[in-house]
């Protein structure tokens, strides 16, 4: 076989008078993908950049805005674009002056608890994007152009950044972008944007008496040592470590070998589980009970049909049948003896038994 | 006697390795002259050899138990027998369950504890949030599928991958689609690499804020992903290779997530991926199909991809001009942050854990960097002043974890273990207090600081920041 491969893999080569077929090198791949068609282009293709390539036509007003924007906006962003109650506020903390700079001077001040979108984004064409692309948070690429220029021009007017009788459009949207508080609050003078770039910070590799003096700068407040849960939860309790239990106060000593934390017992029954058909039948497998006793027919041991033929109208028959799957029992079904299932807790027993009774 | 010679060659061999006599100490059976330890490593065990190392071993093994003055048979321990022997158990003595309860696997309920989680009060709406991978619990390198880190921006769906494509468009010859179909047709690569956010440790520019490696380095994963390289698809569909600059990624989700990357980088090791240590993606993860970005920020790896366009200019998208922008201490905001720089953490013992008593202790933790291979780790138990190299887990992956170990005895005294990778471009891991002297505080991202945790005498791990 390997012979004739080669000897045809040369034929090709003296064929095709290429100097390598051996492997195929091809970007082609024959069959694969399909070209797009416009249609397909232009439903998918709906990125606006900053030099607004991609902004469709169209136009909205701030009154327009605010009707869409108490309808479909407030409930997360509040009234005003300054909710932080589902996410940061959109508007707060530009001034007139930051328009004429393009710097927004709180974020060198900090006199903003926290940064609203007005205060960081520098691109206009960033706003009309996503509220294209993604807003309502609940029904994304709902709106459509001419609503996503009202929306964005409610939130310039909210920022003051274009008066509240102004219609937004593809003709005026450059020109609004000159008024960005923080249109110049950008930078690419880093080197994280590619792999080769340069690092700020060059640390030395030190080995030996590094520091003169270790000193603790920050730690966690005793008032959250339980802000996350209880640690000991959230661990495994063998192997060398456990989570300390974060409900109570440290413990006053080293606890010693084999601690075991009584909060992170893991419950093995199945107890108040629904004594459903599907749990009971996946009880009756995981259990193996199915190797023995089928549906309708006797295998080793009697089918469900005939256990609760038998038991029927037994008032005392899911007490007798849990101690018998407990301890097991001989004689009442033929020669072959149930065996003891104390591995089975009682609430597995009494959720299969009676699940038999009521036939398969 | 020939399993501990069988022992002694691996010891040997991995001396010969890494050129350390240290680790030939530690072997019980340390007998051997250096010379011989070399040679044999070079030339293998001939039968005079092996009748050496015996000879060696009887009398290693006589001179220990004379120096500690205990024959063999005082070895045993007189006092309670241990129940967990003694006792019968329930899975020793009655039948275990059959194949395919479960059809798809768990772990076992021991390990419930061990779960992905949110950071109470990070987010305040759960379909835009994240959920922490329990690094705490992690062996080796590879996370597991369920316990890999959650990002959504609007939130998850499971996408019918019959109904899913992947576009291509822009400045290429010819604008493509997709299927799932085609896509898997495709030759495939299958490769190990590390996912961070850009905000994992992002809570603790200013001050200690959470007080587990969960929450505090959590937004981490590693796995083997599998598909086929952008670069490939690229080429298809005939990308302009004067003018192009750029690519920008989209998701199918509706937040229609999308980034900008530079064309280098999507030329060079991205993946266009839908498989992820051996299975599918998850649903959380971007099922069927997702960007693989290596040594990038997480947030470039776009989940549930549905299109990749080619341009000549960035596109300054809501993720990388309102959010994912770096806060400095002018005022200025950096844009397009994308490197993971080198870091490591300790994830044993880490914040929150609980030491029962003193004595061995092997301080195990993973290192990465986003340009590259792990070149070494070192580990410190003084809070920074005296380090000592760890032992790198094989094999050390470009853009990958690495797992980090080192063998400690701890004193019972209060000690501060710190960890600090170095990469292959020479890259110092920083302390936070460098971090900050170039980026000031309020940043949310690419905080990649040496982690330091406070052991107190009472055996609990906190979470500190030192000077």
């Amino acid at each position: 076989m390997f012979k004739l491969a080669k000897s045809a893999a040369v034929a090709a080569l003296l064929v095709l008078g290429v100097s390598s077929v051996w492997a195929q090198n091809t970007t082609s791949y024959p069959g694969v993908g399909r070209a797009a068609t416009a249609n397909e282009v232009n439903a998918w293709n709906i990125d606006v950049r900053a030099d607004f390539k991609g902004l469709p036509k169209g136009s909205g007003t701030v009154e327009q805005g605010t009707v869409i924007w108490e309808n479909q906006c407030a409930s997360c962003h509040g009234a005003f674009g300054e909710s932080n109650e589902v996410f940061a506020p959109i508007v707060g903390g530009t001034t007139k002056k930051d328009q004429e700079t393009g710097h927004v001077k709180a974020l060198v001040t900090n006199s903003q608890p926290q940064r609203t979108t007005m205060m960081k984004v520098a691109t206009i064409s960033t706003l009309y994007d996503y509220i294209y692309r993604a807003m309502p948070w609940n029904a994304p690429r709902s709106l459509t152009p001419d609503d996503t220029y009202a929306v964005l021009a409610y939130i310039l007017a909210l920022a003051e950044v274009v008066p509240e009788d102004f219609t937004l459009s593809h003709d005026n949207i450059a020109e609004i972008q000159n008024h960005m508080p923080n249109r110049n609050g950008m930078t690419l003078d880093h080197g994280m944007r590619t792999v080769d770039g340069k690092p700020d910070v060059n640390a030395v590799a030190c080995m030996k008496d590094c520091v003169k003096e270790v000193v603790i700068t920050s730690s966690l407040p005793d008032f959250a040592r339980d802000a996350h849960g209880n640690i000991a939860t959230q661990n495994r309790n063998f192997g060398p470590t456990r989570g300390a239990d974060t409900t109570q106060p440290p413990l006053a000593k080293l606890p010693g070998a084999g601690y075991q934390l009584k909060v992170v017992a893991v419950a093995t029954t199945s107890a108040g589980q629904a004594n459903t058909g599907a749990v009971a039948k996946a009880l009756f497998t995981k259990n193996n009970c199915a190797a023995c006793h089928a549906a309708n027919s006797k295998v080793v041991g009697p089918s469900i049909a005939e256990v609760a033929t038998k038991y029927k109208g037994n008032p005392d028959a899911v007490a007798l049948l849990i101690k018998k799957v407990k301890n097991g029992g001989a004689g009442n079904w033929g020669s072959m003896p149930m065996p003891p299932h104390p591995q089975v807790s009682d609430a597995d027993t009494k959720t299969m038994v009676i699940w038999m009774l009521a036939g398969p | 006697m020939v399993i501990c010679l069988y022992t002694m060659e691996i010891c040997l061999g991995f001396d010969h390795v890494s050129h350390k006599l240290g680790r030939l100490k530690r072997a019980p059976e340390n007998f051997l002259s250096s010379d011989f330890a070399t040679d044999v490593t070079a030339t293998g065990l001939d039968d005079s050899r092996r009748g050496f190392l015996r000879k060696s071993f009887l009398g290693a093994l006589a001179a220990g138990a004379g120096a500690t003055g205990l024959s063999s048979a005082a070895l045993a321990q007189n006092g309670p027998d241990d129940p967990a022997i003694i006792t019968k158990q329930m899975w020793q003595t009655t039948l275990g369950q059959p194949v395919a309860v479960k059809p798809y696997g768990m772990p076992s309920i021991y390990e419930k504890y061990l779960q992905r989680r949110e950071s109470p009060g990070l987010t305040r709406v759960s379909a835009s949030s994240v959920s922490f991978a329990p690094l705490q619990g992690f062996f080796g390198i590879i996370t597991p599928n369920g316990l890999h880190f959650e990002r959504h921006h609007q939130g998850w769906y499971n996408i019918d991958p019959n109904q899913h494509r992947l576009m291509i468009n822009g400045m290429v010859k010819k604008e493509m689609v997709f299927t799932m179909d085609a896509l898997m047709r495709l030759p495939a690569v299958s490769r190990v690499h590390f996912i961070e956010c850009g905000a994992n440790t992002g809570m603790e520019w200013g001050n200690v804020a959470v007080p587990t490696v969960q929450y505090t380095h959590g937004m981490l994963s590693c796995c083997e992903f599998t598909g086929v390289p952008l670069s490939l698809l690229l080429d298809m569909a005939g990308y302009d290779k004067t003018k192009a600059k750029f690519v920008l990624a989209e998701g199918n989700d509706g937040s229609g997530m999308t980034r900008t990357l530079p064309i280098e980088t999507a030329l060079d090791d991205v993946m266009v991926a839908w498989g992820m240590n051996g299975e599918m993606l998850r649903p959380e993860n971007g099922y069927p199909l997702r960007l693989v970005v290596p040594g990038v920020q997480g947030v470039s790896w776009v989940k549930w991809l549905r299109r990749i366009e080619v341009g000549d200019q960035p596109w300054a998208t809501k993720d990388e001009a309102v959010h994912y922008i770096d806060s400095m201490p002018d005022g200025q905001h950096r844009q397009y942050t994308s490197i993971q720089e080198c870091k490591s953490v300790i994830t044993t013992p880490s914040g929150g854990q609980q030491l029962l008593e003193a004595g061995f202790y092997n301080i195990t933790g993973l290192a990465w960097s986003g340009r590259g291979k792990i070149k070494r780790v070192d580990v410190s138990t003084d809070g920074g002043k005296n380090w000592r190299e760890a032992r790198l887990e094989t094999p050390i992956q470009t853009k990958a974890l690495t797992r980090f170990n080192i063998d400690w005895v701890w004193d019972g005294k209060t000690a501060i273990l710190q960890s600090r990778a170095i990469d292959d471009t020479g890259y110092v891991q920083p302390t936070i207090r460098q971090l900050r002297d170039v980026r000031g505080t309020r940043s949310v991202y690419h905080n990649n600081a040496v982690q330091s945790w406070k052991i107190d005498i009472n055996g609990e791990v906190s979470n500190v920041q030192v000077g």
